[in-house]
C-alpha cells in the first residue's frame, strides 16, 4: 500500500484540479468591452463559480473524459496579432465570403456583405441573443457556460433572402495556446436561404469553444458544413498523441430553432483533436420542419471524439433524417449519443437515425447510444446502430481484382467517409476534407 | 478448343480445403490448358464456389492438402491480389457491394494493378475512360453504372454484367465464372454469354460454374465436370451436360456412397 502524506490529501479534498483550472481561467479573462456581452459574461462566471470540469459521473459526460481540457493552459488564447493572417490558408473560392474569427478583432471590419446578409445591431441583438439556447433549455449546460464566460464578442447576422454567396467562417488558432470563446448568431428570416461553411483548425494546446445559435423562420433553409481539422496524425504515431504536448480541444454547441416549413442540413466532419465534443441540438418549434444531420468523426492515438445530438419535435409532422458515422483507430474513443424527443403533440413525426461505426483497432473504443423518447403514438421512428470491423468479404473482393490489402483497406475507409463528405457544401473542397480525415495531408 | 499441345494454364492436384475445420473440398483434380472452356456443374452445396474461392485465395478457407500450379507457379503461395495481377479472375456468384467507392475508380485501380504486372503503362483517368467505354460494349452496359458505388443497389443481373466488365478490363488468362448466368434475363444471358465468347481466345481459358444447359447452349464447353461432395465425380464432353439435364443428379448418391465406402475400406485396411 502507498502512504499518502496527510497534507496532500487535505489539499486535494478541498479543490479538484478541474476546479483550479476553471478558477484560474475565470480569474484572468478580461471583461468584454460591450455592455451586452459583459453582462452575460458576469452571469456565466457566477454560474461557474465553484464548478469543476465536467465529470464522468454526469450522465452527459459518462463516456467522455474531459481531462484533456485540464491540460490546456488556463488563460485566454494568447496568439500573435496576425493570427488572422491568411497567408498559409487556401484562398477562398469565388462566390465564397470568408470571415476570419479570432475572438478579438471584428470579423466584419472592412467587409462588404452580399445582398441579403447584414449585421444585427445591438438593439436587435439584445432580445435575440440566447433565445435559441433558452428555447432548447441548454443555457446552463457546462459548455455553454464556459463559452459565456470567455466569449467577449458576438458575430450576429441576419439573412433576409436567398444568399448566393457561401458564408465561410474560419477559425484557425494555429500554434496558439489557451482558451478561445466564439459566439455566433444567425437569424434566417422566413424564406431566407444560406449555405454556411464553418471551419475550425488548431495545432497548439488550445481550446476553441463555440456556441452557435441559428433561428430558421418559416420556409427558411440553412445548409451548414462543419469541419473540425485538428493536427494531422503522423503515421505510426499510435497512442502517443497528446503526451508530449496537449492536443487541441474543440467544444461546439449548436442550437437551431426551426419554424414550420424550414429545412436544416448539418454535415460535420471532425478528426485530429485531443478532445472534440459536438452538441448539435435542434428544436422544431411547431414541428413540420425537416432536419437532416450527417456526422463523421475519426479518432486515432488517444483522441476522444464525442457527438451528443438532440432533436426535439415540439409540434406534429416533423421529419428527421440522421446518419452518424465514426472511425476509431489506435487507442481512440468515439462516443455518439443521439437523442430524439417526440412528445405527445408531435404526432406523425417521421424520424430516422442511423449510427455506423468502424472499429479499426483492438484498443479503440466506441460507445454509441440512440436515445429515443417517444410519447406520441402515431409516429415513425426508425433507428439502428452498428459497430463493425472492415468486412473480410469487401476486402477480398477488392484484393481479388489485384488491389493490395493496404490499398483495399484505404479504399474502403475512404468510401465509408465519402458517404458523408459528399454532402458537404462544394466550397469545402479547398479544405481537402477527405485527405484530412484520412490523415493523408500535412498538418493544417 | 482442345489442343493437346497447348500450354497448361492451371493444374489442380488432389486439392483439399476446410472452412472452420470442416472439410469441404476432398481431393479435386483438374487440368486446364490454354484455349479450353470447362464447365463445372453439381448440386447446391457440392463445393463449386468453395473451389473457386480457394483458387482466388479467400482467407476463410484453409488448404489442407494438394497443390495448384498456375503456369507452373505455386498459386497457393500467392496473395489474392497477386493471383489477380498475374491473370486469374473470379467472377463472383454474389458480387459484393462497396458503398462510397466509385465503380469507375475501382475499375481503374484494378486495371492499372494488372497492367503494371504486365509491364504496360498505367492509364490516367482520361485514357482509362476511353478504354472503359470501349469495354462497356462487350456487356452492353449503361455508362451511368460507372458513376455509382461498386455494385451498390445494382440488380442481380447488373452485378453480373459488372463482373464481366471487370473481366473485359483485366483480360485474365484463367477466368472462373461462378454462376454468372444466374439472375440474368433471357436477353442479358445472351449478351453476357456473347461477351464471354468474345473474350475467349486460344491463349486463355474459362471455367464456367453453372446449373443450366441454357448457358452452355451459347458457350460450348470442351469439358463438363460434375462435382459432388467436394470432388469431381465425373468428367465428359458437352453431351454430359445434356445428359444431366435429362437425368438429374440421382446417380450421384450411389456413386458417392460407393466412393466413401471404398475409402473407408481402404482406411480400415491400412489400419488393420
Ligand atoms: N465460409 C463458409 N462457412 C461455412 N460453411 C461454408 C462456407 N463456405 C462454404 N461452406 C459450406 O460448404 C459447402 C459447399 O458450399 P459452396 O458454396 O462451395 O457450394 P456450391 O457448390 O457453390 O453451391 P451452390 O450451387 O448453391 O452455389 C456448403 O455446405 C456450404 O454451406
Ligand atoms: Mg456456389
Amino acid at each position: 500500500m502507498v502512504a499518502i502524506p496527510v497534507g496532500e490529501l487535505r489539499v486535494s479534498a478541498r479543490t479538484t484540479p478541474g476546479q483550479d483550472w476553471l478558477a484560474d481561467l475565470l480569474a484572468c479573462v478580461p471583461e468584454a468591452s460591450s455592455s451586452l456581452m459583459a453582462a452575460r459574461q458576469q452571469r456565466a462566471r457566477q454560474a461557474l463559480a465553484g464548478e469543476s470540469l465536467p465529470s464522468r459521473r454526469q450522465e452527459a459526460w459518462r463516456f467522455t473524459d474531459a481531462a484533456a481540457l485540464a491540460a490546456i493552459p488556463a488563460h485566454p488564447l494568447t496568439a500573435p496579432d496576425d493570427l488572422a493572417s491568411a497567408a498559409a490558408l487556401p484562398p477562398a473560392q469565388a462566390a465564397v465570403l470568408r470571415l476570419v474569427l479570432d475572438g478579438r478583432t471584428d470579423p466584419l471590419a472592412g467587409v462588404s456583405l452580399p445582398e441579403g446578409l447584414e449585421r444585427l445591431d445591438a438593439g436587435a441583438l439584445e432580445p435575440l441573443l440566447g433565445q435559441a439556447l433558452s428555447d432548447n433549455g441548454s443555457e446552463a449546460s457546462w459548455p455553454v457556460l464556459l463559452n459565456g464566460a470567455v466569449a467577449s464578442q458576438v458575430l450576429a447576422l441576419r439573412v433576409s433572402q436567398a444568399v448566393s454567396t457561401v458564408l465561410e467562417l474560419l477559425c484557425d488558432t494555429a500554434e496558439a495556446t489557451g482558451v478561445l470563446g466564439l459566439r455566433l448568431l444567425l437569424v434566417l428570416e422566413p424564406g431566407a436561404k444560406l449555405e454556411l461553411l464553418e471551419v475550425h483548425r488548431a495545432r497548439g494546446a488550445s481550446c476553441t469553444s463555440v456556441v452557435l445559435e441559428a433561428q430558421l423562420g418559416r420556409g427558411a433553409r440553412l445548409r451548414h458544413g462543419l469541419l473540425g481539422q485538428g493536427p494531422a496524425q503522423q503515421a505510426g504515431d499510435d497512442g502517443e498523441i497528446g503526451s508530449a504536448q496537449a492536443a487541441p480541444v474543440l467544444l461546439h454547441h449548436l442550437v437551431a430553432v426551426q419554424e414550420a416549413g424550414s429545412e436544416l442540413e448539418l454535415i460535420s466532419a471532425v478528426s485530429g483533436w485531443g478532445l472534440v465534443r459536438l452538441e448539435p441540438q435542434v428544436v422544431q418549434r411547431s414541428g413540420a420542419a425537416f432536419t437532416r444531420l450527417r456526422g463523421l468523426q475519426r479518432v486515432d492515438g488517444r483522441q476522444v471524439a464525442d457527438t451528443h445530438s438532440r432533436v426535439l419535435f415540439a409540434g406534429p409532422d416533423g421529419r428527421l433524417d440522421q446518419v452518424h458515422k465514426a472511425l476509431a483507430d489506435g487507442a481512440g474513443r468515439s462516443v455518439f449519443n443521439g437523442a430524439v424527443i417526440v412528445p405527445r403533440q408531435a404526432q406523425r413525426t417521421d424520424a430516422s437515425q442511423l449510427s455506423r461505426s468502424l472499429l479499426l483497432s483492438d484498443r479503440a473504443r466506441i460507445d454509441t447510444k440512440p436515445e429515443l423518447e417517444i410519447v406520441a403514438d402515431d409516429v415513425r421512428c426508425a433507428h439502428g446502430a452498428t459497430v463493425s470491423r472492415l468486412q473480410q468479404d469487401e476486402l477480398f473482393y477488392l484484393q481479388s481484382r489485384g488491389i493490395a490489402a493496404g490499398q483495399a483497406q484505404r479504399l474502403l475507409l475512404r468510401g465509408f467517409c465519402e458517404e458523408v463528405l459528399a454532402d458537404l457544401p462544394a466550397a469545402a473542397s479547398v479544405w481537402q476534407p477527405l485527405a484530412n480525415l484520412m490523415g493523408e495531408s500535412p498538418a493544417p | 478448343m482442345i489442343r493437346s499441345d497447348a500450354p497448361v494454364l492451371l493444374e489442380i492436384r488432389d486439392l483439399r480445403a476446410s472452412v472452420e475445420d470442416q472439410p469441404i473440398l476432398k481431393g479435386v483434380s483438374l487440368t486446364i490448358r490454354a484455349g479450353e472452356i470447362h464447365a463445372v456443374m453439381g448440386r447446391n452445396g457440392s463445393g463449386k464456389s468453395t473451389l473457386s474461392k480457394v483458387l482466388a485465395g479467400h482467407p476463410a478457407y484453409r488448404v489442407t492438402g494438394g497443390s495448384v500450379l498456375y503456369r507452373g507457379e505455386d498459386l497457393l503461395a500467392l496473395q489474392p491480389e497477386q493471383r489477380a495481377r498475374i491473370g486469374l479472375f473470379l467472377g463472383f456468384q454474389y458480387p459484393i457491394e462497396i458503398p462510397g467507392v466509385s465503380n469507375l475508380e475501382f475499375l481503374r485501380v484494378a486495371t492499372n494493378a494488372r497492367r503494371q504486372e504486365q509491364g504496360s503503362e498505367e492509364l490516367d483517368t482520361f485514357a482509362f475512360e476511353d478504354l472503359v467505354r470501349e469495354r462497356l460494349q462487350v456487356v452492353q452496359m449503361d455508362p451511368a453504372f460507372l458513376d455509382r458505388s461498386v455494385n451498390e443497389g445494382f440488380s442481380g443481373g447488373e452485378k453480373k454484367r459488372n463482373e464481366i466488365l471487370q473481366m473485359a478490363l483485366l483480360e485474365p488468362l484463367v477466368a472462373i465464372l461462378d454462376e454468372t448466368d444466374s439472375g440474368l434475363d433471357i436477353d442479358a444471358l445472351r449478351i453476357v454469354a456473347g461477351g464471354v465468347n468474345q473474350l475467349a481466345s486460344a491463349d486463355n481459358a474459362t471455367l464456367l460454374i453453372t446449373h443450366y444447359q441454357r448457358l452452355l447452349d451459347v458457350i460450348t464447353p470442351d469439358y463438363v465436370h460434375v462435382m459432388a461432395a467436394g470432388r469431381i465425380l465425373r468428367t465428359g464432353g458437352k453431351e454430359l451436360a445434356l445428359e444431366l439435364e435429362e437425368s438429374g443428379y440421382d446417380w450421384v448418391d450411389a456413386e458417392i456412397e460407393r466412393l466413401e465406402s471404398t475409402s473407408a475400406q481402404r482406411i480400415t485396411a491400412e489400419v488393420g
